[in-house]
């Protein structure tokens, strides 16, 4: 099948004779096709197939591999929450906010008044809280707090209307003001859950645009979260304050020719008589933070749909409204942990190749009935859990535990001064390094294992003494299995979890101890996203500096 | 060559060796090699050549005996105090290390000065036509090459004595007989001492002053390769070493150095009784196929002769090489020169055939 000259009959296209021609004559198959092309032909069913074999495998893969490091690698930069929960607030704050270390004005607390609002009553304003509170803590109960509080904004109002006029506390009158007729026509006697999706009225954006986008906002609420109808549902007391702010900014009432034509220019008669309250007062009685300009900067500085926020906070820094700066000297903990988590897996590293070198080298050295024997004392460690083994170095390494116990009857150390062995980074150390250790010994094996004895009996023919003719012929050779034990051990190390957690103590947890907190207790994804990106992205770093020194294809696992 | 002899550079006295206490893999051998002589050791696979040099390059203690060079027993010196030169079959090039490298390494280890050392490299490798790949690795040469880098750097020291174990192995046959010719002369023209290893007999009578010819752990016979290939003294060295025909018998009669066998099918021969002694016993007489004749003129009036018939007749350029059923015997050749007046033989033919006396050995079955 690998014969693509068995076809007479292809002439070669116009293109193919271009390419022919521009190739400057390359080498052509029998029926002159170029000999690339037809190598290509012929190995495409061959490539075809190897690919169907390994597909499930490749599928595997993605769905297991791929998709959830993109998916980490996006969430580590993701922050659409705020732009998705408080829209109007994003969009008032960037075209008035200017002075940054002021209240911001009117516009934007009626902005946020909607927008909370409606985060609210979609039970999304506390999400939204403990977002920015990774960024300055308090804003989570600030956001708690104002869910139940922003009921009221706009009650005052709402009173005055209403007492003007009645009507403006039926749905109807709404209904009739706000939403396109046809929607009303098919929303009208349908069941609840078949109501059609809200559309606003013709024009009515431009006349009236902040009742507009209040009240498109509360139908879409009513029909997709409650599944009740506009039409049955008294509206809230903040599209009372859209309607106010957009008669009192003085809307062009004369352009709306609709059914309520009439009850809305006496309404727009009425406002300048109103008694007001600013919408930033109301805020202040829900809470005095809403004065501070602090919560409004970093509501400003995540309105973005992307940030660098979580990344900069896994470098102990901070995006503020002033810009970037280092965290508060107390609040520094990612940069040391990631200094700690790099040193003590180059220390587990070390560690590994010390002991387990001379290890490999009996292993491949020794008669193979003794050396079976050892491989099954270094395999050991695999087969039983890891936990098991973990808690058995705590049950060792106890201060009253089995080594301790020993020094003290040797008299080595003192009873009462015995010694911190686990707990501490010692502990993470001893543990892990014991748990690593096949890591390093199984790939050194298998490079000592190819290296004939022949080198060392030359070298010693040639003059050289044991020393001399293990250390300028037979370890370079092994070079290679050192690599790839250490490239293991360090990039295992580095994303070890359990053992420092559970000898670690304080001192001597890792950043996947800290990544681990965040996912499943403080749930700041985000953060773990980043710190985990930080991690992947040392151990590529390492991995080309590696290459670039050594060279990748000087590793042999096997 | 007796053990001990005071001449002999190398010598093995009563060496045995065992590897797991049960069997002995060398059996009682004797050796004594002189100084500059170039002595191979031949046998099949597993006859225990390799251990012997490893023994003598101290890889290996011996179980029991003494090995001694230049003298001096040599059982309690390291290796590397040997001063051995080796070449192994691999190679063993350090592949980490460049040509001139790998051929710094023993003067390094000596503690040769950088000039000398380099003058020295340059010379080793001019000795094996290899001066212009000082820089390369061992990767990137062929296996003749690597085989003449292991080589110069065996000698790159001036050892007096050098080891080789099966070094050309590995290589093709073009290759294999030029560099037999090439070691043979630099172990000539150096004057080193050579133990060579190797289960390739045309190597071993090329190259030899005296070849040992092993078997299971014992030297079979020690000579050299004329001797070894005309006098084979028992039917194992007959049939390892060239070409050979055998045939089964029982002998008739013994008159001093000649001896009738009376062949399994009833006809009679002559030879010469090399470990056959007494009537009645049964022997392999061997012949080599080109002694044999058919020319009644050439043989003694009163010779026997024996009936023989032309199964196959091969044409090989400069012989012809005819098979015969003799004696029952289907693969009983017939080696003929071509020469002008050489007459083909044809198959089915029926022949009378015959051989000089002392050139059918009777030996031990
Ligand atoms: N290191 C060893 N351990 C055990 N047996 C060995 C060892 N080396 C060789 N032998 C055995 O000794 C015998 C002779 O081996 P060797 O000297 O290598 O033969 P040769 O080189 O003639 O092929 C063989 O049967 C082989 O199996
Ligand atoms: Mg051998």
């Amino acid at each position: 099948m690998t014969d693509a000259t068995a076809e007479p009959t292809h002439r070669p296209s116009p293109r193919e004779q271009k390419e022919m021609a521009e190739q400057d004559g390359p080498m052509l198959a029998a029926d002159g096709t170029p000999l690339k092309r037809s190598l290509n032909r012929a190995l495409r069913a061959q490539k075809l197939r190897a690919l169907m074999l390994i597909a499930p495998l490749l599928i595997f893969i993605l769905v297991t591999f791929v998709a959830p490091i993109a998916d980490m690698l996006f969430r580590s930069v993701e922050n659409q929450i705020v732009s998705e929960t408080v829209p109007r607030t994003i969009v008032a704050l960037d075209e008035t906010w200017s002075d940054h270390d002021a209240v911001p004005g009117e516009a934007v607390f009626a902005a946020m008044a909607y927008d909370l609002k409606e985060a609210a009553e979609r039970r999304e304003h506390t999400r939204l809280g403990s977002r920015l509170n990774y960024e300055t803590t308090g804003i989570s109960s600030l956001f708690r707090r104002s869910g139940r509080g922003v009921d009221d904004v706009g009650e005052i109002y709402a009173d005055q209307f209403i007492e003007l006029d009645e009507a403006w506390e039926e749905p109807a009158t709404w209904t009739a003001l706000m939403a396109d007729p046809e929607w009303i026509a098919d929303a009208e006697g349908t069941e609840d859950e078949d109501i059609p999706r809200f559309r606003l009225a013709d024009g009515i954006a431009d006349i009236l645009p902040e009742t507009a986008s209040a009240y498109a906002g509360f139908a879409r609420v009513i029909i997709d979260q409650d599944g009740d109808n506009p039409l049955e549902e008294e509206p809230w007391n903040t599209i009372y304050l859209a309607l106010y702010r957009d008669l009192s900014a003085g809307a062009d009432v004369s352009a709306y020719d609709g059914p309520q034509a009439r009850r809305l220019s006496a309404a727009a008669e009425a406002v300048p008589g109103f008694e007001s309250e600013p919408v930033s007062v109301m805020f202040e009685d829900i809470d005095e933070d809403w004065l501070d300009p602090q919560v409004w900067g970093t509501i400003d500085a995540f309105s973005s749909r992307y940030t660098a926020g979580y990344y900069l906070a896994a470098i102990d820094m901070q995006l503020t409204p002033e810009g970037i700066e280092p965290q508060p000297e107390e609040q520094r903990i990612y940069l040391l942990l990631f200094k700690r988590t790099l040193f003590m897996s180059g220390v587990i590293m070390g560690m590994c190749v010390l002991l387990g070198y001379p290890v490999a080298f009996l292993l491949a050295n020794l008669p193979l009935r003794t050396s079976n024997l050892l491989m099954i004392l270094v395999l050991l460690p695999f087969w039983t859990s890891l936990l098991v083994r973990t808690s058995a170095w705590k049950v060792l390494l106890q201060q009253e535990g089995v080594i301790n116990d020993t020094l003290v009857w040797i008299g080595l150390v003192a009873d009462n001064d015995r010694l911190q062995l686990i707990n501490n980074q010692l502990g993470t150390i001893i543990a892990m390094t014991h748990i690593l250790l096949p890591f390093m010994i199984l790939p050194l094996y298998s490079v000592m294992q190819t290296i004939p004895p022949s080198y060392v009996r030359a070298a010693k023919s040639l003059g050289a003494n044991d020393w001399t003719a293990f250390w300028r012929v037979y370890f370079p050779q092994s070079v290679p299995g050192i690599g790839a034990g250490c490239i293991l051990v360090f990039i295992l190390s580095i994303g070890y979890y359990i053992t420092p957690e559970l000898v670690g103590g304080r001192t001597g947890t890792f950043i996947s101890n800290r990544i681990a907190f965040h996912i499943s207790e403080s749930l700041n994804w985000g953060l773990a996203a980043a710190l985990g990106a930080i991690l992947l992205g040392a151990v590529l770093i390492l991995y080309w500096a590696y290459d670039r020194i050594v060279g990748i294809d000087n590793v042999k696992l096997g | 060559m007796t053990s001990g002899d005071a001449a002999a550079f190398v010598a093995f006295d009563r060496v045995q060796k065992s590897y797991d206490g049960e069997t002995l893999v060398v059996k009682d051998l004797n050796l004594a090699i002189g100084k500059g002589e170039f002595l191979t050791m031949l046998g099949p696979s597993g006859s225990g050549k390799t251990t012997c040099l490893m023994m003598l390059a101290g890889f290996e203690t011996a179980t029991h005996g003494e090995i001694t060079l230049d003298g001096r027993p040599i059982n309690n010196i390291p290796p590397h105090k040997r001063g051995i030169g080796m070449v192994f079959q691999n190679y063993a090039l350090f592949p980490h290390m460049t040509v001139a490298e790998n051929l710094a390494f023993p003067l390094e280890v000596r503690g040769i000065g950088k000039s000398d050392r380099e003058e020295k490299i340059k010379r080793a490798l001019d000795m094996v036509q290899m001066g212009d790949f000082a820089g390369r690795r061992p990767a990137q040469l062929s296996g003749g090459q690597q085989q003449r880098i292991a080589l110069a750097r065996a000698l790159v020291f001036e050892p007096e004595l050098v080891l080789m174990d099966e070094p050309l192995g590995a290589l093709d046959k073009q290759l294999r007989e030029t560099l037999q010719f090439e070691i043979t002369k630099l172990a000539h023209d150096l004057g080193i001492t050579t133990v060579y290893v190797t289960h390739d007999q045309t190597e071993a009578l090329t190259m030899s002053d005296r070849v040992a010819v092993f078997d299971d752990g014992v030297i079979q016979q020690l000579d050299a390769p004329d001797i070894l290939y005309e006098e084979p003294k028992n039917s194992f060295v007959a049939q390892f070493i060239g070409e050979n025909n055998t045939l089964h018998g029982t002998v008739e009669r013994i008159d001093g150095d000649a001896a009738v066998v009376r062949l399994d099918d009833g006809s009679q021969i002559d030879t010469i009784p090399v470990n056959v002694d007494k009537p009645g016993q049964r022997t392999l007489v061997s012949i080599r196929p080109e002694r044999v004749e058919f020319n009644k003129d050439r043989l003694a009036p009163d010779a026997h002769t024996i009936k023989a018939e032309v199964k196959e007749f091969i044409y090989m350029g400069d012989i012809y090489r005819t098979r015969v059923s003799v004696a029952g015997n289907d693969d009983f050749i017939i080696k003929t020169r071509n020469a002008p007046d050489q007459r083909r033989l044809k198959k089915g033919e029926i022949l009378e055939i015959g051989w000089r006396p002392q050139d059918c050995r009777a030996l031990d079955a």
